[in-house]
């Protein structure tokens, strides 16, 4: 193998197992650490700077960094099993999402730490059509900089989705004023309009015409289920969606006792749990799927089952059953999944008779779809044969070169951290284009190599390993949160618990990084490693490599860190798969051949930073 | 040093051995020696050999005089007996040990201070008694703890860290246990695990005394230019002999290896040891020749590693003394003192 480029800036990125794994590439460990410091404030502003709504992520993210954590792979199985009901077992990541939420529940007030516009407007207009997570994001990177920025949103208050579909007791509405507030503050035109043709708001050029646009509209159409009895009893099937915002605008406060959720994904979650506060008492969810294989994540099923939800599963709906316009029940036919050659799954009837489940109410929840009716299609923005617009998925930009898309308008439903990330990615490619350069042209993120070492063994981070296992997030009696649809149901870690859960974090981006020059093979890192993750052996193709290491370097989604060729001729493998970061091997070296070094990753933000020309000197009058 | 525990999480793929235990629960503390010690390389040796074998820890006496070396036993086998001795006195302690209780293995772990100045009358008559034990002198050609002065086993000439040259003779250990009988002699390096470790399982498997002298590269007083005892200098200068492949039990050679370049042993276990020559007119059955060649190369600068001589059918002291087949400290009082009668009869055999 090559010797690894460690100041390629994506190499130690991809260490950080959390920071990759997030759309946005929110510094996590970094954050972690200051929560453990018991500096919130400051954790809550590398989150603001980089994901923008830590305190609503805190309590609703997919966590795609949790999967990712090397916590979840280190951590030994056998282990005895906890005494608390409060400590999950073992190999779990680090809480990272509810860490966020720490953040946000103990920081001070932050305000004098937000960006304000300049006094000095830049003369360019951007208007932004949706007030969802996505434009939130665009106008949160672009208004600091001089932009004009107009918010157009259908609705009253800006937060799009977050506003209108998730329930109260996940996410409690003064979290969203707060964090949307913070944003709308930075001298931001908010309009209470909906925009009902492109073309017209293109056509205002000139003065009080628009330099960009931004699509941040979302997927607002919830899918329907047509079966037999779908017109008979219309009124009592409602979409999951739409009965969400109408509750969230308090339009519906009640809803009939027995209610069937059709669709496993999180709004199925949030439907029936919404019901099962609305006075609703026997509901239940039912899934065509498997339960493993529904859409929701793991966490919102549990909260579900929790709140005394069944969860029935291979079940295809068949028909609403109705009597004079009312809803009595549905038909379901019984599935199982068979997989074939290929390992495809398919549903096959299982023969049996079709079960039928009364009820009074069905809410369907079975996906979202984009819609773009008020985008003439004669505008110059190009459509696919899903009639998606056709977008650049790095620059956001769409074939009509002033239109940009992010969030679910972009590339149909995904969630709030992706909007984000697709927000600034979008406020770059607008910042470039209004400056007359190529969006296409965008410099790498910064990295920045700092070693940690402050005495002889003696760290800037706590490199001690801790033992404990994952701790739960406590809940609020259900006798009280199914009583009062906006009484938060997640309590949020006490600070001492925080702590406790911040140790877990490994400091997955202090890097061991190694200097070929200084090593004199003595193998001290080799036999203090606990993860027998460094080796000197001859060098190889990596293929072969990976399976003559002191330990087998099975995960082939984590990098080898190879050297160059030593004085021996061998070379250092390091497996970055299960490291603990816990800095031994440093300590262990008597040369200082390994130094553990913080490797801050800078994403790349809209700006004169990023720009091809540095700005022209302001003239002082 | 460092002054966290090693972690106690280990790498998901760990194997375990016939007993269900993995290397790492045949670790002992953390080092408190300089980092990048030799010494620590030999305890983890000692610590993969342990584990490799399946050694139950409970079954292993780890004995030591006074020195870096002879703090190390705290590093390893957490689980096993140990006995820290007066300076220099860890073979008679070792003897006496091993007299009493025959079952256990009998790791004694020394430097050349210990084994070759202060101790080196007890470290000549437990090699020539035969004592049934693994010997590894951890050999660094200087006394670390007082700050480098030369050994009794820097060579001659070599250079000490503030320039001093070396105007005495070195002692060969190696030289010392051929001639004093030792049934297992091999010599190796820290910084070569692939050789060291199968080494210190066939001195485990030897009955007799098995010694092994491992230059160990102090990091902090003798890895200087001018040292002949540092890392890059026995690199330099390593001449192996051989290559020791170890086996339990006599299996088929399946590699192919050119003619006369494979020597095999059987040892009184029926373990069998595989020698793939390096050198390949070395005998390692030979005393003699070994000794031979041994002062030929030292003469060149070389510095010979391997198994440099093995004895097939060696015999340890309780062979020798003819002691009965349990150990000593299992015997009872009925055992011990047959009764007047008894003692009337030996009275009368020495009359």
């Amino acid at each position: 193998m090559k010797p690894t480029d460690i100041g390629h800036p994506d190499y130690f990125h991809k260490v950080v197992d959390c920071q990759w794994a997030c759309p946005a590439h929110t510094p996590v460990p970094e954050y972690i650490r200051l929560i453990a410091h018991g500096r919130y404030s400051d954790a809550y502003m590398v989150n603001w700077q980089s994901n923008v709504f830590p305190g609503i992520l805190g309590r609703t993210c997919d966590r795609p960094c949790e999967p990712a954590c090397r916590r979840g792979r280190v951590e030994d199985e056998t282990a005895p099993s906890p005494a608390s009901s409060m400590i999950s077992a073992g190999k779990e990541p680090v809480a990272i999402c509810r860490l966020k939420r720490v953040a946000a529940d103990y920081k001070d007030d932050i305000t004098a730490r937000l960006p304000k516009a300049p006094a000095l407007r830049n003369g360019k207009h951007v208007a932004l059509v949706g007030a969802g997570p996505a434009s939130l994001t665009v106008a949160r990177d672009l208004a600091p900089l001089g932009y004009h920025i107009t918010v157009f949103d259908a609705d009253a208050k800006g937060g799009g989705m977050i506003r209108t579909q998730i329930p109260r007791f996940r996410l409690p509405e003064e979290v969203i004023d707060e964090e949307v507030g913070y944003i709308l503050g930075l001298g931001i035109e908010f309009r209470h309009e909906r925009i009902d043709s492109l073309k017209s708001l293109l056509a205002k050029s000139g003065p009080g015409g628009y330099d960009a646009v931004f699509v941040g509209s979302g997927a607002p159409r919830g899918r329907d289920l047509e079966l037999p009895g779908r017109k008979e009893a219309e009124k009592h099937i409602h979409l999951g969606i739409d009965w969400l915002s109408s509750v969230s605008f308090g339009h519906v406060t009640k809803i009939a006792k027995r209610v069937i959720v059709l669709g496993g994904g999180n709004t199925a979650m949030d439907c029936c749990r919404t019901s099962r506060r609305l006075g609703g008492e026997d509901v239940k969810v039912i899934v065509r799927s498997g339960f493993e294989e529904m859409k929701a994540s793991p966490w919102e099923k549990e909260d579900a089952i929790h709140e005394g939800i069944p969860i029935l599963n291979y079940l295809v709906p068949k028909a609403y059953l109705h009597e004079k316009g009312k809803l009595t029940g549905m038909s379901f036919e019984k599935v199982k999944a068979e997989y074939d050659s290929k390992g495809r799954r398919n549903l096959v009837p299982t023969g049996e008779s079709d079960q039928v489940f009364e009820c009074d109410v069905v809410l369907i929840a079975v996906g979202q779809e984009n819609a773009f009716p008020w985008i003439e299609r004669d505008c110059g923005i190009e459509f696919d044969k899903w009639n998606m617009p056709v977008v650049d998925d790095k620059t956001m930009q769409s074939t009509l070169p002033k239109v940009f898309f992010g969030g679910d308008a972009a590339f149909g439903p995904k969630n709030i951290i992706w909007a984000v990330a697709h927000g600034h990615d979008a406020a770059i490619s607008i910042d470039k284009f209004c400056n007359g350069e190529s969006v296409a042209n965008r410099p790498p993120p910064m990295v920045n190599l700092m070693s940690q070492k402050m005495g002889i063994h003696e760290w800037s981070y706590d490199n001690q390993v801790s033992t404990d296992n994952r701790f739960k997030v406590p809940w609020r009696d259900t006798k009280i949160t199914l009583k009062n649809i906006k009484i938060e149901v997640e309590m949020g870690f006490d600070p001492s618990t925080a702590f406790k859960e911040a140790q877990r974090c490994l400091n997955c981006d202090v890097q061991t990084v190694f200097a070929r020059d200084l090593c004199i093979e003595c193998d001290a890192c080799v036999d203090i490693c606990p993860m027998d993750c460094i080796t000197f052996t001859g060098n190889a193709e990596e293929t072969d490599l990976r399976t003559h290491l002191n330990a087998p370097a099975g995960n082939l989604t984590q990098d080898l860190y190879v050297s160059s060729e030593l004085k021996t001729h061998r070379v250092m493998v390091k497996d970055e798969d299960v490291c603990l970061h816990c800095g031994l091997c440093a300590e262990r070296c008597p040369t200082g051949a390994w130094d553990m070094q913080k490797s801050l990753i800078e994403m790349t933000k809209a700006g004169p930073s990023c720009r091809d020309k540095p700005a022209p000197l302001r003239r002082v009058a | 040093m460092t002054y966290l525990a090693k972690p106690k999480l280990h790498h998901p793929t760990l194997p375990v051995n016939r007993l269900g235990f993995t290397r790492r629960d045949y670790e002992g503390k953390i080092s408190t020696l300089c980092a990048g010690c030799g010494h620590d390389s030999i305890s983890a040796a000692i610590i993969h050999a342990c584990w490799e074998l399946a050694i139950e820890p409970h079954k292993v006496a780890k004995m030591s005089g006074i020195g870096c070396s002879s703090k190390t036993p705290d590093y390893f086998l957490g689980n096993s007996h140990g006995f820290n001795t007066v300076h220099g006195r860890m073979p008679s302690v070792l003897t006496g040990a091993n007299l009493a209780n025959r079952e256990l293995l009998y790791l004694g772990v020394s430097g050349d201070g210990d084994s070759a100045s202060i101790g080196f009358g007890q470290f000549a008559h437990s090699i020539r008694r035969g004592v049934n034990m693994v010997y590894i002198v951890e050999n660094n050609g200087v006394y670390g703890l007082t700050k480098g002065q030369f050994s009794a086993t820097a060579d001659k000439g070599s250079k000490s860290k503030r320039g001093v040259l070396n105007s005495d003779e070195s002692i060969d250990m190696v030289m010392v246990a051929l001639q004093l009988g030792a049934t297992f002699v091999a010599r190796s390096f820290s910084g070569d695990k692939a050789q060291l470790v199968p080494l210190i399982e066939a001195a485990i498997e030897h009955k007799g005394s098995a010694f092994i002298d491992v230059i160990s590269p102090c990091v902090a007083f003798n890895n200087h230019d001018g040292s002949t005892r540092s890392y890059d200098y026995v690199r330099e200068h390593n001449e192996a002999v051989n290559r020791i492949d170890f086996i339990k039990t006599r299996e088929e050679i399946t590699t192919d290896y050119a003619p006369g370049t494979v020597q095999e042993v059987v040892q009184h276990d029926r373990s069998v040891l595989r020698l793939r020559k390096v050198a390949l007119n070395y005998d390692a059955s030979d005393r003699v020749n070994a000794m031979n060649y041994l002062q030929q190369r030292a003469q060149l600068g070389e510095i010979v590693t391997g198994l440099l001589y093995v004895h097939p059918g060696s015999e340890d002291l309780h062979e020798h003394l003819n002691t009965v087949d349990t150990p000593l400290n299992r015997l009872g009082t009925k055992e011990l003192c047959p009764g007047s009668a008894a003692l009337e009869k030996l009275n009368a055999s020495m009359r």
